[in-house]
């Protein structure tokens, strides 16, 4: 069994086909106000720069077959199984998962408002953009101006592609951002890491450390500090072989069939704008 | 039973060194699906095909390529590609240190438990002290398993936390795109969401929410191995027609009559 093949259909990230349509469309909901979004990714996946190529450099697809036969077979002809015992599997469908949970497949009801800033950041798994549906720009408006105001973020549980999530919707800047977030028996504790009793520590080693501590400190974050080593040096040997034309190799257009580059802001764009 | 250490390291604070280990914060509990073949129900495999001739490419005839532009790839070899690995290292080198709210929770990847690792488990304890009285947390650097890494070291009650942070260019941050356009709430609009919002404050308590679907899920499952699967409702979609100030007006008082209930 492959690992990636089970994990597939369970997690998003896996998930980069999505050719511009929205992850997960609902209805936000708070008190009995109703906000129909969209969900839209709030991260590319850059990191996988490389892609498989053949021995002419044709790009590759990857395909699920069939061990016994060695035949192909094309998304319509697998289904999702859970290995009950031993090579015996129960089938259960997108339909039946859907179905099963009906209003937190449609809704993310927001029932708790807590201080932005009071999550640890340990809860958050991956971010979304929320762009409102059309006619409900300005219910969209109203909760995210009074989010802002307050420094407030809604609390919610909902179910988005068979998984159920815990969720945090914030407001950035007049944009509604949803942040998933694992639940509290998805993190481990101290205990159960193993880690040893908090040891008092002397007064002067606290008072070092804080010194140090202020003598590198910058007031604002600053998000290059966070550039990929790797990617650059590897841009760098790239760009390399480029200008001495070092294998260099150039195919045909239509072969790449199973692949969209899709511009993640310019859809943001246009469905915040509401534009279909 | 305790965990297994995944990695070991040194946080380099000035010329100070505190030994780590590192532990994965997180246990997976998702529900595991398997693909299969829908014919033979049996589990598939996978592989890579030359989409033009469907025929399988075996894994020592596969290049990477990176591609310059849309159908124009450098290839790099298995060689150069080793040579770009980071030298080996222990050091988790702090860059700089920031005010803890000054990091958006997009940047948030993974988080790893840091424990003492051997000699004085003091420094630790008063690393972790340090940065929760400072409110600060640290921007690094690390190698691991011959790939760098950059995030944040924070304290969190009294243990110390490494986080991988996202790439650069992987997040999209609210200054790239244009807020809605459309017609702006009235301030008696505004005045209401606020009160109903406030109602609905309090404070985060991430121990109330059960993940119920997983449950549900398994439960389902059981049911359809013994045979008898219950049947189940499509999900309809909700509308809203009512203006906003009614449904604003309405929630707000079916919020007090549940508090009064409650009282």
């Amino acid at each position: 069994m492959p690992p990636r093949a089970s994990r597939r259909r369970a997690e998003p990230e896996e998930e980069e086909n999505a050719g511009g349509r929205p992850f997960w469309s609902g209805t936000l909901t708070f008190g009995l106000v109703s906000v129909p979004v969209s969900l839209f990714p709030a991260a590319r996946t850059v990191r996988t720069s490389l892609r498989m190529l053949g021995p002419d450099g044709q790009p590759l697809a990857r395909k699920y077959y069939a061990e016994k036969t060695g035949k192909d077979l094309d998304a319509d002809e697998v289904v999702r199984g859970y290995e009950v015992t031993k090579e015996k599997f129960v089938i259960v469908t997108d339909e039946e998962l859907e179905r099963l949970a009906p209003e937190k497949t449609r809704d993310i009801d927001l029932k708790q408002f807590v201080p932005a800033e009071s999550i640890p950041p340990i809860y958050f798994e991956r971010g979304y953009f929320l762009t409102p549906a059309a006619g409900s720009q300005k219910a969209y408006k109203l909760l995210a101006e009074t989010m802002d105001k307050s420094g407030l973020a809604g609390i919610a549980t909902f179910v988005m592609r068979g998984k159920e999530y815990l969720v945090a919707i914030f407001s950035d800047k007049g944009i509604l951002r949803a942040e998933t977030m694992r639940f509290a028996d998805e993190l481990r504790s101290p205990a159960d890491v193993g880690l040893p009793k908090k040891k008092e520590a002397p007064k002067a080693t606290v008072t070092k450390f804080q010194k140090l501590i202020a003598n590198k400190s910058k007031k604002q974050f600053s998000p290059a500090k966070l550039a990929d080593k790797q990617t650059d040096s590897l841009l760098k040997l790239v760009k390399k072989k480029q200008s001495k034309r070092e294998n260099v190799v150039k195919v045909e257009e239509e072969m790449e069939t199973d692949r969209k580059v899709v511009d993640l802001v310019k859809i943001l764009k246009q469905s915040l704008g509401g534009k279909k | 039973m305790a965990a297994r250490a995944i990695w070991k390291g040194e946080i380099k604070v000035g010329t100070t060194k505190v030994p780590v280990k590192l532990y994965s914060a997180v246990q997976d509990r998702t529900v595991r699906f398997h693909v299969l073949d829908d014919r033979a129900k049996k589990r598939v495999k996978q592989h890579m095909v030359d989409p033009d001739s469907g025929d399988e490419v075996p894994a020592e005839e596969i290049q990477k390529g990176y591609e310059i532009e849309p159908g124009r790839y450098v290839i790099l070899t298995a060689e150069e590609l080793e040579k770009l690995q980071p030298p080996q290292s222990r050091d988790i080198e702090i860059v700089e240190f920031v005010p803890q709210t000054k990091i958006s929770e997009q940047w948030y990847d993974r988080p790893y438990y840091l424990g003492p690792d051997g000699g004085d488990e003091k420094d630790y304890f008063a690393l972790a002290e340090a940065l929760k009285n400072k409110e600060s947390e640290g921007i690094a650097h690390w190698v691991m398993r011959k790939k760098y890494y950059a995030g944040a070291l924070r304290a969190i009650d009294d243990y110390l936390f490494l986080f991988t942070l996202r790439d650069a260019n992987e997040v999209i941050l609210a200054d790239d795109l244009t807020k809605p356009s459309g017609a702006a709430p009235t301030q008696k609009e505004l005045a209401m969401a606020k009160q109903l919002v406030e109602m609905l404050q309090g404070e985060f308590n991430p121990k109330e929410y059960k993940d119920e679907y997983r449950e549900r899920v398994m439960e389902f499952i059981e049911k359809k191995a013994k045979g008898h699967a219950p049947r189940l409702k499509a999900v309809k979609p909700k509308r809203q027609t009512a203006a906003l100030d009614n449904v604003l007006a309405k929630s707000i008082e079916s919020l007090r009559k549940k508090e009064k209930r409650a009282a």
